[in-house]
């Protein structure tokens, strides 16, 4: 039974990590389903949540492909679970097992090409259920390629064999791997500020770390204290636009105001 | 007279829509995804070989942001209608207006969704995750559903019944003060974040003697590093990846790069 629910919350995830839309696939959501399955929901809570710290910023911007969250997370919650491993042997395990998960999603998007060139034989007969097949087709294969390997690990997982290989890892690295994780997630943060990209508004990111630093503003307070900061800085931008605009009236007359130069933003 | 688009059409495209990605691949990546998104219209409004040629169209390279997605499938959608009912549009056209918003939209789309409202909603129920408790994963899981959810039909809706006048719209300021202001909020957070969720203690003594009151006086690098200013250390670590991540290192480079630091660091005691 539990071998079932397993292989589905994994095929789940293995969906969630090529769609990118419901989020089953992030550590804090597919560690608690599997936890859940495996019949220790804190444990898959809390692994979740400091796994979920070190992938913030684990994402697919344009063509680049993020660190594969769902084999990471299934698999290193059945490590810590049913292989009786401590957090933070799972945190380490989780690395290179997001690794190996790109990998093989690779191996699938390569795969897909050819239902790729199926589709437009079908496209060319009109049929549209042909086309839907072969995209389906694409999605289970995602699916199954974090499935399979889960399922597998499931199997040997908490055997002497896995449990010696595990347990033989010396103190100084699992202690060393705990100390890298409280600041693993500036990975995360650097990608994540990366994406913006906005060098001039820089001076918000350390506004945020001072007041973090001096005072005691939980995360909600900072929530709204950037709400009010973005809300100035828009009033700010349409004032400089106003600014242009009257300029440009006053001088040539009636032309056309869309020339504002985009090229300092993002 | 070919077929007028229904709203259980627009609802179909809607529910496909969230399938986007579902067959990417590294030719043509959304395309096959876009492509079944769109047949509950393609299948209305056009037959024969009128349809063949819409499928082929559509199963061009196509990749943007996954949400944003919607209100292209919306705006293609009523241009694909009208086109169907004998309006001049060419292929080329409606080609042109889709990879045209790829761009912009993808622009807009990457940082207000990815670069903003999940890490932050990620790092809110990872935070409460982290005490065991079940509200941690569901304020994130709800939380970012009904946003994503909500740009999806919102998308296709305004993208179909707006069709080419959004297309100006994307370009004005509108997007341009979302994005910023999205932007402003996330950097915040993200500033908030590096001094709040990070933990580096080197507890390195640097000197160790009784005072004059007769109290044992430690000094760790740790002490002088906080009275320097705190959390100094995750901020020079980020700031470092950045310029790394810049450089094209890949991600999963630098964290098995920080991994060997905690090792090295605890092996010589700097670091615990």
């Amino acid at each position: 039974m539990t071998v079932v629910l397993l292989f589905i919350v994994a095929l789940i995830t293995g969906f969630a990590a090529v769609l990118d839309e419901a989020q089953f696939h992030r550590p804090v959501v597919a560690c608690t389903m599997t936890g859940a399955v495996l019949g220790d929901l804190t444990t898959g809570i809390i692994l979740g949540g400091t796994l979920e710290m070190m992938a913030l910023g684990w994402m697919n911007v344009g063509a680049a492909m993020a660190p594969d969250a769902a084999l990471a997370s299934v698999v290193s919650t059945i490590l810590v679970i049913v292989g009786h491993q401590s957090i933070g042997a799972g945190i380490a395990l989780a690395v290179p097992l997001a690794a190996a998960g790109q990998v093989l999603t690779i191996f699938v998007r390569t795969i897909t090409v050819f239902f790729q060139h199926m589709a437009d034989k079908y496209a060319e007969e009109g049929s549209c259920r042909g086309i839907e097949m072969c995209h389906w087709a694409g999605l289970l294969l995602q699916g199954l390629r974090v499935a399979i390997p889960s399922v597998a690990i499931y199997m040997v997982a908490g055997t002497d064999t896995v449990n010696n290989a595990l347990n033989s890892i010396p103190e100084v690295i699992t202690r060393g791997l705990q100390v890298a994780g409280g600041f693993i997630v500036v990975v995360g943060y650097a990608m994540v500020i990366n994406l913006m990209n906005a060098q001039k508004l820089m001076v918000y990111f350390f506004l945020g770390f001072l007041l973090a630093v001096f005072t005691d503003i939980n995360l909600i307070g900072f929530g709204a204290v950037g709400a009010i900061c973005a809300y100035f800085h828009i009033q700010t931008m349409q004032m400089n636009i106003d600014i242009e605009e009257a300029a440009k009236t006053g001088g040539g007359g009636g032309v056309e105001g869309d020339d504002i130069d985009d090229s300092d933003l993002m | 007279m070919a077929g007028k688009v229904t709203k259980d059409d627009l609802f179909w495209v809607f529910v496909k829509s969230n399938f986007l990605l579902g067959s990417f691949n590294f030719e043509r990546m959304q395309a096959m995804g876009f492509c079944v998104a769109m047949i509950p219209i393609l299948k209305r409004v056009y037959t024969g070989d009128d349809l063949k040629a819409a499928l082929r169209r559509h199963l061009e390279f196509f990749n943007t942001q996954p949400f944003v997605a919607a209100a292209i499938m919306g705006i293609i959608g009523a241009m694909e209608e009208k086109k169907a009912n004998g309006a001049d549009i060419s292929e080329a056209t409606l080609s042109g207006v889709k990879v045209g918003l790829i761009g912009p939209l993808a622009g807009v789309g990457d940082p207000i969704f990815w670069g903003t409202i999940r890490p932050v909603l990620a790092a809110l129920g990872a935070g409460v995750a982290l005490t065991g408790s079940l509200i941690g994963p569901f304020i994130f899981f709800i939380g970012f559903n009904i946003i994503r959810l909500a740009t999806h039909w919102y998308g296709v809706q305004y993208g179909y019944t707006q069709g080419t006048a959004l297309v100006e719209n994307i370009g004005g300021n509108q997007m341009r003060f979302l994005t910023e202001g999205a932007s402003v909020l996330g950097l915040l957070v993200m500033g908030a974040l590096v001094a709040k969720w990070t933990s580096v203690n080197m507890p390195l003594v640097i000197s160790e003697y009784t005072n004059s009151a007769g109290e044992h006086v430690v000094t760790t690098l740790q002490s002088i590093l906080d009275s320097l200013m705190p959390s100094i250390v995750p901020l020079l670590m980020t700031f470092a990846c950045m310029a790394l991540l810049k450089k094209g290192v890949n991600a999963l480079t630098i964290i098995v790069g920080l991994f060997a630091i905690g090792i090295i660091g605890y092996w010589l005691g700097l670091m615990a």
